[in-house]
């Protein structure tokens, strides 16, 4: 009877090609790291449908703003980040633990291998954490990366970004990724942001400037949202 | 609506990992054999890899997920939640203190042989790959399902090796004649 349909959600889509970056070899240090064999295609059993699902520990009430976990304020441009976590079909990703570290305004990472001679900003760290909130949005008050040098190949050097890492519902959705910032002119020569193959996808990681997100006199305004992977849905009579 | 692509994890991500609590996965109370898992991440050169993000994922000792898709995932056990992670260290390696996973559940066939989900993640890795670490003293891993879908000769990737009881080596080698089998699920 059709009342009595239920939808049970299915398996997880297959991303399709072009999203996720095959090895590259503009990228030098892939050559040794990717596999080489092809990946053994599995089903979705239990144990790739279920996750870590977070928080698994607390929150700090200052971990989301990284400008307010020293004593005094970094040096740089104060940027308000907002976004909104959802799945491929538009549903909000709720309740997720997302987790950012970047470089300060100088363009160096508070990191011991880090050998740019640029200055450590003794006033940041550059990690927060937060957890989406019921409807999936999440917020994160820091300043704006600079550029940094790397040792890829003759002059090079990356585009701002802000690493992101989270977790989604399950095994299968985690995602670790990079949010760029619009109109930056490294982007087109930069192996890692190129090595999405599909253009439209590597759009998808460039915030947008949102005057309306900015807190006047005080700091500028991003917003970048963010696509898990979504699941078919199963019709099961009942 | 399309999947936001993965860019590698680069050589920082210790920063945000240290805002983490350090990682315990047992406590007195955890109910199971207690096991350690001891491994080195290689490059296709035989080299050690000082800079990965090694995850793990495992149902608890009676085989059930701290998570609501599994059915029993309410009564899993409250000192037990599944989730470890790694930053590889100077020489390539990482360690878990944690238990062995029970068999898990496979609606319509013979249950899984106790399994941990591994995840993998470097600078020079610009996704993440992922496959499962099985252990050597399980004979059901001859009927599992997803075990059986490796190549006879690759299988042996994914098993872990007891090195003395209750200890067990799981190399991952991402390139080379004994490349780990890795999956697309
Ligand atoms: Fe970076």
């Amino acid at each position: 009877m059709a009342e009595d349909i239920s939808i049970k959600p299915g398996p997880y889509r297959r991303v399709p090609p072009g999203v996720h970056p095959p090895a590259d070899p503009a990228y030098r240090s892939t050559v040794l790291r990717h596999p080489k064999e092809p990946l053994i295609v599995i089903p979705q059993t239990l144990s790739e449908l279920t996750g870590p699902v977070f928080p698994y520990d607390r929150i700090g009430p200052l971990d989301h703003d990284l400008t307010r976990q020293h004593a005094g304020q970094p040096i740089g441009e104060r940027m308000i980040l907002e976004g909104h976590v959802r799945d491929e079909d538009g549903r909000p990703v709720p309740d997720t633990l997302v987790e950012i570290w970047q470089a300060n305004a100088s363009g160096r990472y508070a990191h011991k291998i880090d050998a740019h001679d640029a200055p450590l900003d003794p006033n940041f760290s550059g990690a927060g954490r937060t957890v989406t909130d019921s409807e999936g949005w999440y917020r994160f008050v820091t300043i704006v990366p600079g550029h940094y040098p790397w040792g890829n190949h003759y002059n090079a050097w990356r585009p701002n970004h802000i690493h992101f890492s989270l977790f989604g519902p399950s095994f299968l959705t985690r995602l670790v990724t990079q949010m760029y910032f619009p109109g930056d002119p490294l982007q087109p020569i930069d192996p890692i942001f190129n090595s999405i193959p599909d253009p439209e996808a590597r759009q998808r990681l460039i915030a947008a400037f949102d005057i309306g997100l900015t807190s006047p006199d005080w700091a500028l305004g991003f917003r970048w949202d963010i696509i898990l992977r979504g699941r078919n849905a199963t019709p099961m009579e009942k | 609506m399309g999947v936001s692509p993965f860019q590698t994890v680069g050589p920082y991500f210790d920063i945000f990992l240290r805002r983490r609590v350090p990682l315990v996965m047992v406590t007195s109370e955890t109910p199971g054999q207690r096991i350690a898992i001891d491994g080195v991440l290689y490059d296709g050169a035989g080299t050690v890899i000082p800079d990965g993000l090694v995850e793990i994922w495992q149902a608890d000792a009676e085989g059930r997920y701290a998570h609501p898709e599994d059915p029993r995932g309410a009564s899993a056990d409250p000192t037990f939640y599944g989730y470890g992670w790694r930053h590889t260290d100077a020489a390539g390696a990482f360690h878990f203190d944690t238990i062995k996973p029970g068999p898990i559940a496979l609606p319509g066939g013979d249950p899984q042989a106790p399994h941990i989900m591994v995840s993998v993640m470097a600078r020079g890795i610009l996704t993440r790959f992922i496959t499962r670490l099985y252990f050597d003293d399980e004979a059901a891993n001859a009927r599992d399902a997803v075990l059986q879908l490796v190549p006879e000769a690759r299988r042996h990737t994914l098993i872990a090796r007891t090195t003395s009881p209750g200890v067990y080596q799981f190399d991952v080698r991402l390139q080379g004649s004994d490349e780990t089998a890795f999956f697309d699920a």
